[in-house]
């Protein structure tokens, strides 16, 4: 009962932030917010104290499906024997840039 | 104490930004959430800022040698120019944000105003700390929101804050003898044109919290000429202590 009372029951918010025009968004962190607007305010006091961001995207966690962790063999292993998937075998050009 | 006009001018605006700044640093590992804690010290962080560009312009223009941390640590209560209202204490995280929107939303349009001063230092400095003080106004509006329309506690106890503080907002908008020769030559900005700005601002949040907007009754001034409340002293042997058992210390 005094738990409930004093924990604050804030959702917990995924943070993801994009460095600068051109890259995506990438997962920073997560933090407990209210609401959305409050999740983006604290994003960005929380992830952005030192210019790190241009734009922010913040998610309810629980709006995240995840892969079963035990589940990774079936997942993930069929692709590990597949190196013909990578392309190592071309030279890019650095005007490119990323890819 | 003789001072220019200009040189108390810039006092005041560095003194309302190192109280306030100094007054939410004291939140400081207190706050309700680690996220606040970090917004918290952020504002903080840019008062403090602020007043340090004030202070070094403060005391270039008095020209006797006094920097910023002179001015900061090695001045009495009767010699600080801060309003009432920022020296006020923390209370509950409720009566922070009541406090920190009253003056956001004064310091918004002042600064808006003061990047057109004809002085070019303050116009400078006013253009950085005009981003961070919108910051404020939106993150301590939306907390003043959601706390007055909240639950019944939030909204008694935020109401309560208001009514406390709303008091110490008239001091805001005064002006002397010292502000009107700069108002007049286009150096400093006339605070009485920044209030229907600000009561459009605190009066949406009121209204979008069900906060009822306290009548004007008797308003509590006097900082600015030196006469601060009880709290002062304290505020003043926190900030000062070190400078004066040491001085001249550093790290």
């Amino acid at each position: 009962m005094t738990e409930q009372k004093t924990e604050p029951h804030w959702p917990l918010w995924e943070v993801f932030i994009r460095s600068k025009n051109g890259l995506s968004h990438r997962h920073a962190g997560s933090l407990h917010a209210t609401d959305a607007t409050m999740a983006l305010q604290a994003a960005r006091d929380v992830y952005t104290r030192r210019g790190e961001g241009h734009s922010i995207w913040v998610v309810p966690s629980n709006a995240i499906t995840a892969s079963d962790p035990t589940d990774k063999d079936v997942m993930f292993e069929p692709s590990e024997s597949k190196i013909y998937r990578h392309p190592t075998f071309y030279d890019i050009p650095d005007e490119v840039g990323h890819m | 104490m003789h001072e220019t006009p200009l040189f108390a001018y810039a006092l005041r605006l560095a003194d309302n930004a190192l109280i306030l700044g100094h007054r939410l640093s004291e939140w400081i590992g207190h706050s309700p959430a680690l996220e606040e804690d970090l917004a918290l010290g952020n504002m903080g962080l840019d008062l403090i800022g602020q007043a340090r560009a004030f202070y070094a312009y403060a005391g270039e223009v008095e020209g006797k040698g006094r920097d910023e941390d002179k001015l900061a640590y090695l001045r009495d209560a009767k010699d600080w120019r801060n309003v009432l209202l920022v020296e006020q204490p923390n209370g509950d995280f409720a009566a922070t944000m009541i406090r920190q929107l009253l003056f956001a939303a004064y310091a918004h349009p002042l600064y808006a105003a003061l990047t057109k001063s004809k002085d070019q230092t303050l116009a400078a400095i006013a253009a950085k700390a005009e981003k961070e003080i919108a910051y404020h106004v939106r993150h301590s509006g939306e907390w003043v929101i959601r706390l007055g329309d909240g639950t019944a506690e939030s909204y008694a106890r935020t109401q309560e804050a208001l009514d406390e503080l709303y008091a110490y907002s008239t001091e805001l908008f005064e002006s002397d003898d010292v502000e009107r020769a700069l108002i007049e030559a286009g150096i400093a900005v006339d605070p009485a044109v920044l209030r229907p700005e600000w009561e459009r601002t605190v009066n949406h949040v009121f209204s979008e919290a069900t906060l009822k907007t306290p009548p004007q009754s008797f308003a509590q001034t006097g900082g600015r000429s030196g006469r601060h409340s009880e709290h002062f002293g304290y505020i003043l042997a926190d900030m000062q202590f070190l400078q004066r058992t040491y001085p001249g210390a550093a790290w």
